[in-house]
């Protein structure tokens, strides 16, 4: 399959980062810098991955049932992933869960009818100091608040 | 030799070299530590926490199959915190494994089975649901049943590991965790069932063997599988004259625990409903069944009036029979029917090999060099398709003992994925890469070279040349195919100088009488002398039985006892597992046809004992230790040359090239190698 070339250079680099022969190394950054690009895990990427980095297709499957952040299905343009982890939970985490799907009427791992925004339950994702936490994509969000998470979901369903 | 490290085991002392693992070192001392996941041979898993034992001055048990011996390092390996810590781990393991052994094909012969024997955990505290799902068929041979998987990865290893197959791997997390196979919900892969047996659970049953029987209820008998050339043994479970299945896992064979499709499905061509079970005469064009002693007689009497009147016979041997009917055929036709026309169909130029080799000792190479050899070459052979167990040994060579591989070959093979190098020779002269590999190959401290029948006549003695100016220890495998390839050559059924060879047999339009014994030379070609009397020997109606004037049923390599000779020259047993009713050895039928001709005396007893007796004291080479052969063990013929005159006729050697899920003729009657998805793949 034919990638970006920004991709192709991604996988060139990390396929060179390994040792000879340790080059399945790769195959998890691989299938997530991927993922980021094609919004989910394909099957011919599956395939791509594999002879890649030199392995059977069936072990990039073993690789992707087991990780839960690797995705077949493409997620919202915006992944919200609330965690509901200890120290989360004690200061309001499960609310902002339940509040979240209220508001959206989505629940785990579904996506908004129009494509942009996706929820995630998640466990810790090492912000417990500025909990209860969020993450949307890339971007931490801290102390969070039903109205903060009110304002942030609004701003994401209208930003393009 | 490193210095040996000292340890106490249980309170033995017990010395082993550095780097042992203390599974191993308890094992070597009469120590069992029960293990699931661990397996000699292949990677550590370390998963299912069995082997867990208490080492002085550690912290908490151990897993004794990650743990390389210390000094001074003192082991327990049953005491109550053991056998309390196994026990939990065994009620973790059956948490969700079904209860139920009593239809379960594993009972018997189950390893958890024996453990919850063993450590009484056959209650369980955990009340909740079992996980389940239903059971899948990946292949004809192969299922899966879920539930029942411990995850201790065997399967997955051998596959990976021992197969070079990757067909394997698990899928999902937690308990919902599976093994999956390769095409999403079927296999396609080698079908050799490794998996199945190496299972110590019953999560992978076999398709011929699942609900027919229970192991205790079956008769074992280890005999050497009857397809290719590698001669491996084959366990045949035998239970009310039905072969049931046939596995190694005593491991009493050259060939390990090793077997592929053929050897551990494709013994089904025994009970094939084509099988011929009465002899069968032409009469009036066509084949009428009748009784022994007609059939015999008027091969006899045909034989003789030939005979008389100074008439031309030709005789065509098998791959396929013994040692002993070999000689015996070839005797019969020399000194009986006084004819030097004696041939099979030649598959690999093992008297050139000889002939190069003369003079020279300790230069043919058994199954066992190509695992323990530091390096071997393999030149023109798919090996992995047309000798897997000679390919399994170089893997396991490479895998253990990180030995270097060579391949020159025409098409990529498998043992390029473990190979130093590999060289394609587009042009089939494997002399050009040969050379191109001199340096490198004059650097190994020994070698294995194995040949296929791409290597012939001249060019074997080049090959040898070659070897020999390496300036290492080098020696030989010439390939053959079939499971007595080798012991026809041995056994002489080669034409004597002036003799016909076997196409020439075909093209000669003044043969009186055509004497076919296990072989199907009328496939392909066309026998020229229509008012010949052609008598066939066979199991079935091939295209060459079906030309003949008598047809007499031969009893199959499973049903007959005698010898063997593999492709590397080590000669095994042939033990009887089973009788077909109607059908006879072929050296039973040969012994008949001579009594009635009045040659008993010359030709002597037609018993397998008494044949190969005679074998020892006149086949060059054969005069082997007896006891090794009796006792199922393999004994290398040690030939001298000279022995088998050379034709010069390097044209007739062809490899039949048979894949995974072809042997020859006979792999047509196999229900097994012909219901495999990948027989049809053109594997």
């Amino acid at each position: 399959m034919t990638l970006s070339a920004e991709l192709e250079a991604r996988f060139d680099k990390l396929l060179k980062s390994y040792p000879p022969g340790r080059q399945r190394s790769a195959m998890i950054p691989m299938l997530l810098y991927a993922q980021d690009e094609l919004g989910s895990v394909t099957p011919e990427l599956v395939e791509e991955v594999a002879r890649r980095v030199g392995v059977e297709p069936l072990q990039v499957e073993e690789v992707m049932s087991y990780y839960s952040m690797l995705h077949r299905k493409p997620l919202g343009r915006y992944h919200v992933q609330i965690c509901t982890n200890i120290s989360c939970l004690l200061t309001g985490g499960e609310e902002l869960w339940q509040h979240a799907c209220k508001k959206l009427g989505i629940g785990h791992k579904e996506v908004t009818a129009d494509g942009q925004v996706s929820l995630e339950e998640v466990e810790c994702i090492g912000a417990c100091s500025w909990a209860p936490a969020l993450q949307v994509n890339y971007a931490f969000h801290h102390q969070m608040t039903p109205e903060k998470l009110d304002r942030l979901l609004d701003s994401l369903r209208k930003a393009q | 030799m490193a210095d040996l490290v000292n340890l106490t085991i249980d309170g033995k002392p017990v010395q082993a070299p550095p780097g042992t693992l203390v599974i191993d070192a308890a094992k070597r001392a009469g120590i069992e530590v029960p293990a699931f996941c661990y397996y000699e041979g292949l990677s550590l898993q370390a998963a299912c926490r069995m082997c867990l034992v208490e080492v002085e001055k550690m912290p908490k048990l151990m897993t004794s199959c990650t743990l390389p011996v210390a000094e001074g390092m003192v082991v327990r390996t049953e005491t109550p915190t053991v056998a309390a810590a196994r026990k939990s781990m065994l009620e973790f393991l059956l948490a969700n494994h079904p209860l139920d052994c009593p239809v379960c094909d594993k009972g018997g012969e189950c390893e958890l089975q024996d453990m919850t024997f063993r450590y009484g955990a056959g209650e369980s505290r955990f009340s909740e649901n079992k996980v389940h799902k239903p059971e899948k068929q990946w292949s004809p041979v192969v299922f899966y049943d879920m539930p029942r998987c411990i995850l201790c990865y065997r399967c997955v290893r051998i596959c990976n590991e021992g197969m070079g197959v990757n067909a394997l791997g698990i899928v999902n997390r937690g308990v919902v965790s599976e093994i999956a196979p390769n095409k999403q919900d079927h296999l396609e892969c080698d079908e050799c069932g490794m998996c199945i047996d190496i299972c110590p659970v019953g999560a992978l049953t076999s398709g011929a063997y699942r609900y027919h029987t229970r192991p205790w209820e079956m008769e074992h008998v280890g005999t050497i599988c009857a397809h290719c050339a590698d001669g491996c043994k084959t366990t045949l479970g035998v239970r009310n004259n039905q072969i049931i299945r046939g596995n190694n896992r005593d491991r009493s064979g050259i060939n390990d625990e090793f077997l592929c499709v053929k050897g551990r499905y494709a013994f089904d061509f025994y009970n094939h409903p084509e099988r011929l079970q009465s002899p069968l005469l032409k009469v009036d064009g066509k084949l009428e069944p009748v009784s022994w002693s007609q059939a015999i007689e008027t091969v006899a009497k045909k034989f003789q009036q030939v005979r008389e009147a100074g008439g031309k016979f030709a005789v065509v041997g098998s791959n396929h029979t013994s040692n002993e009917e070999d000689f015996y055929l070839q005797k019969f036709g020399r000194q009986v029917l006084g004819t030097g026309n004696i041939d099979h169909h030649r598959t690999g130029d093992v008297p050139a090999l000889l002939d190069a080799l003369s003079g020279k000792t300790g230069k043919l190479a058994v199954s066992a060099d190509l695992y323990q050899r530091k390096a071997v070459l393999v030149v023109g052979a798919d090996l992995a398709l047309e000798h897997p167990f000679l390919s399994f040994q170089i893997r396991a060579n490479y895998r253990h003992h990180q030995a270097h591989v060579y391949v020159v070959t025409p098409r990529p093979v498998r043992e390029d994925a473990v190979a130093a190098v590999s060289l394609r020779d587009a042009c089939a002269d494997v002399f050009g890469p040969l050379e191109s590999l001199r340096a490198k190959l004059a650097a190994e401290p020994e070698l294995v070279i194995v040949f296929g029948d791409v290597v012939k006549g001249e060019a074997v003695r080049r090959l040898v040349d070659f070897g020999e100016s390496l300036g290492i220890p080098v020696k030989y495998v010439a390939l053959v195919d079939y499971s007595n390839s080798r012991g026809a050559v041995d056994m002489g059924l080669l034409p004597d100088a002036g003799g016909l060879a076997l196409p020439e047999m075909l093209a000669a339009g003044d043969l009186d009488a055509f004497w076919v014994v296990g072989a199907n030379p009328l496939k392909a070609g066309e026998l020229r002398s229509r008012s010949a009397f052609v008598v066939v020997q066979d199991m079935f109606l091939t295209e060459t039985a079906r030309a003949a004037d008598v047809v007499l049923p031969a009893a199959c390599a499973y049903e007959k006892n005698g010898t063997v000779t593999n492709v590397c020259g080590e000669v095994q047993k042939l033990k009887k597992a089973l009788g077909t009713m109607g059908t006879k050895p072929d050296l039973e039928i040969i012994g008949l046809i001579a009594r009635e001709m009045g040659a008993a005396p010359v030709m002597g007893p037609w018993t397998a004992e008494k044949v190969f007796d005679e074998i020892r004291r006149s086949v060059r080479g054969y005069d082997i230790p007896v006891p090794v052969v009796a006792a199922g063990g393999a004994a290398q013929t040690m030939p001298v040359n000279g022995r088998i005159p050379l034709d010069g006729r390097p044209d007739l050697i062809r490899s039949a090239r048979d894949s995974l899920f072809t042997s020859g003729t006979l792999g047509r009657y196999s229900k097994v190698l012909n219901s495999v998805v990948e027989s049809r793949n053109n594997r």
